[in-house]
């Protein structure tokens, strides 16, 4: 007991001295000083030790570098050209011959370039479908006390704690005709509740003497959701609608299931036999490059069609990356 | 709506709560273009999350596709009877929860780390432009993720080449099984640690200064003030993505593991989901995979009530409360 309180007074006495006197800080000059500060450090901090520094840049450096160095590669060898391929035995990392033939060879007709366009229009449609319906359904859900509104509530959060399993949804999917369908790819998965709760959260955040006053105006629901609320929260909804449209553009388990003829995969579905799995595909132009040397042949197509796949998200990612922390953190501690 | 019922609903609500005095078929009248605006979203998840919920009655049938749910006969619990007694998905559940219970080890504190490193570089932009790097890779789908591992870590891939050329032959991290846990779980990091970053760097940048002031007056140096002051701010959000986690035992990168189950065999690969797609949709077993999958379902809801619980029971806000 009597070790406890001891123990006790030891952790939490915030006047405990030190025993000895602290150390010294280094003897440096001005000059030094503030490079070693830079200009950000608040002023309470102590000046950093200059081996932390080191270490910690080089951390940051092996971190970034470990993310983009495999993008560098695959890119670069997709540039690349055969002989250059041979001569590095698989990902190229010295540029040496430069080749553009791989993407004339994916985007001149074939298999490739006909998924690209089926997964470009499956996105388009898919997010401009679920974000429509997912601002919708928030909005609507964004007044406490309306008609049915916690009952509308539990809709949507019961299928954020059970799904219903794959087994169940595909038979649904399979009896409705959806099979080789499109809207297969889409419609299951078109309302995500959790996006629905980011929108809502931020919905209901906005002041509502604002709303107030454009209804004693005389404005009906949907014009102050398309006048006010709308562009009060243009960077939430560019969020959700990345998310949406990443999800639709990343996915091929559901191109998997649902998905029977091969002309109408999208490009994930494609990139999972054709690179992945190295199939070749019947009548693309791009397998038969795959018949004479083994693994790495082919190389550069294959790697075009992967750099196909990433392009989208490099162009919608920068657009977007600055409004993540708003849009995530709301979802995430609101809903 | 018109102009008068709107004013006076907007004077009403702002004086007392109304509505429990308005007849419900006034409110209904009043709420209409809200009811409305709801109606596709819950139309579709009508169709496509509840029903099938429904037809989980498959599970308690001899279900065959060619006579259909409304024909085919109920055999009681001879589906989870056989689920239950079957060694494979013993051996998926068992999978299942290896990887949950490694990567909890080796993935979750991951992102906390690096938020603390990102956290302590003090340039502005030099941050944003490492965070735009590290959240990159969570946009990439499966498929490429996988696929950039194999043509570096595969057997044709760069590592492989190079050791040939020193003289060493036969590496191959895709398909080697002993090394599979390590291997999906870098991929997991690669992919997915750097996004998990930014729910920490936002409880960090709540931290009030002011704590980290009187600390350094108090004597306390660089890693007191990480030990007390940093880390308490960032624990209720560790803790709920920690109940988060736990909910999501049974659900363990079904897309990443369906691409690598072939080429790395089932032994360690298997995991429920992965389960219930070969049985059910490969094999044709339609009724035992929808037994499967409800048992998982099932035990996963358990799990989250219960996470939830214990994180209520040990003074936590928990991912719900009771409103």
């Amino acid at each position: 007991m009597t070790v406890r309180t001891e123990n006790y007074a030891k952790k939490h006495t915030p006047t405990r001295l030190p025993k000895q006197p602290p150390k010294p800080p280094p003897r440096r000059s001005a000059r030094y000083r503030a490079l070693l500060r830079g200009k950000n450090r608040p002023v309470w901090e102590e000046d950093p030790n200059p081996l932390g520094l080191v270490v910690k840049g080089v951390a940051l450096l092996v971190i970034t570098a470990t993310v983009l160095f495999p993008l560098y590669t695959v890119v670069l060898t997709s540039f690349s050209t055969q002989a250059d391929i041979t001569r590095s035995g698989g990902l190229v990392i010295v540029p040496g011959g430069l080749s553009l033939s791989a993407y004339v060879q994916i985007l001149s007709g074939g298999i490739v370039t006909r998924a690209t366009i089926v997964s470009i229009g499956i996105t388009v449609v898919g997010t401009v479908l679920s974000t429509t319906v997912s601002v919708l359904a928030a909005y609507g859900l964004s007044r406490p006390g309306s008609f049915a509104h916690r009952p509308l509530l539990f809709v949507f959060l019961i299928t954020m704690f059970f799904g219903a399993g794959m087994i169940p949804t595909y038979l649904l999917v399979s009896n409705l005709g959806l099979i080789d369908s499109y809207w297969s790819l889409i419609l299951p998965g078109a309302v995500s509740a959790f996006n629905v709760l980011i929108l809502r959260a931020f919905f209901m955040g906005i002041d509502r003497s604002i709303t107030d006053a454009a209804r004693i105006d005389g404005a009906g629901d949907l014009r102050i959701l398309g006048q006010i609320v709308l562009p009060m929260s243009k960077a939430v909804v560019a969020v959700v609608a990345l998310f949406y449209g990443v999800g639709y553009w990343n996915a091929f388990f559901n191109a998997m299931l649902y998905i029977n003829d091969n002309a109408k995969w999208p490009l994930q579905l494609v990139l999972r036999s054709y690179v992945l799995q190295g199939v070749t595909l019947p009548g693309s132009g791009v397998g038969q490059v795959d018949v004479d040397d083994g693994a790495v042949t082919g190389l550069p197509v294959k790697m075009a069609v992967m750099v196909l796949a990433i392009i989208p998200i490099l162009v919608v990612y920068p657009m977007v990356q600055r409004h993540f922390t708003k849009g995530v953190i709301f979802g995430a501690i609101k809903g | 709506m018109s102009t008068d019922t709107s004013t006076g609903t907007a004077t009403s609500r702002a004086d007392s709560p109304p509505h429990r005095k308005i007849p419900w078929t006034t409110r209904m009248r009043r709420d209409r273009t809200l009811l409305i605006m709801v109606a596709p979203a819950v139309l579709l998840l009508a169709v496509f999350a509840y029903v099938p919920m429904a037809g989980n009655v498959v599970a308690w049938q001899d279900y065959s596709p060619y006579v259909g749910i409304r024909e085919s006969p109920f055999v009681g619990w001879a589906n989870f009877a056989r689920v239950f007694t079957n060694p494979l998905f013993l051996d998926a559940v068992s999978n299942t929860l290896i990887i949950t219970a490694f990567q909890l080890v080796f993935f979750f504190p991951v992102p906390i780390v690096l938020a603390l490193l990102l956290n302590s570089v003090l340039s502005p932009g030099l941050r944003t432009t490492i965070q735009s790097i590290v959240y990159l890779p969570h946009f990439f789908s499966w498929v490429i993720v996988v696929t950039i591992f194999q043509q570096i870590f595969g057997g044709a891939g760069m590592v492989a080449s190079r050791l040939r050329e020193a003289g060493y032959s036969g590496f191959d991290l895709m398909t080697n099984p002993d090394t599979f846990l390590l291997l999906i779980t870098a991929q997991s990091v690669w992919k997915d640690a750097g996004w998990g970053i930014i729910i920490f760097l936002a409880a960090l940048a709540t931290v009030d200064t002011q704590l980290y002031e009187a600390s350094v007056v108090d004597g306390a140096g660089r890693w007191r003030r990480m030990w007390h002051v940093t880390l308490p701010a960032l624990r209720p959000v560790i803790i709920l993505l920690l109940i988060l986690r736990l909910g999501d035992s049974l659900t363990v990168g079904f897309e990443q593991l369906i691409l690598q189950r072939g080429a790395v065999g089932t032994d360690v690969a298997e995991v429920l989901d992965t389960f219930v797609y070969y049985q059910g949709v490969v094999n044709g077993d339609w009724a035992f995979a929808a037994a499967a999958g409800l048992v998982k379902g099932l035990v996963s809801l358990a799990l989250v009530l219960g996470a939830n619980k214990l994180a209520h029971l040990v003074g936590e806000a928990g991912v719900y409360q009771r409103a």
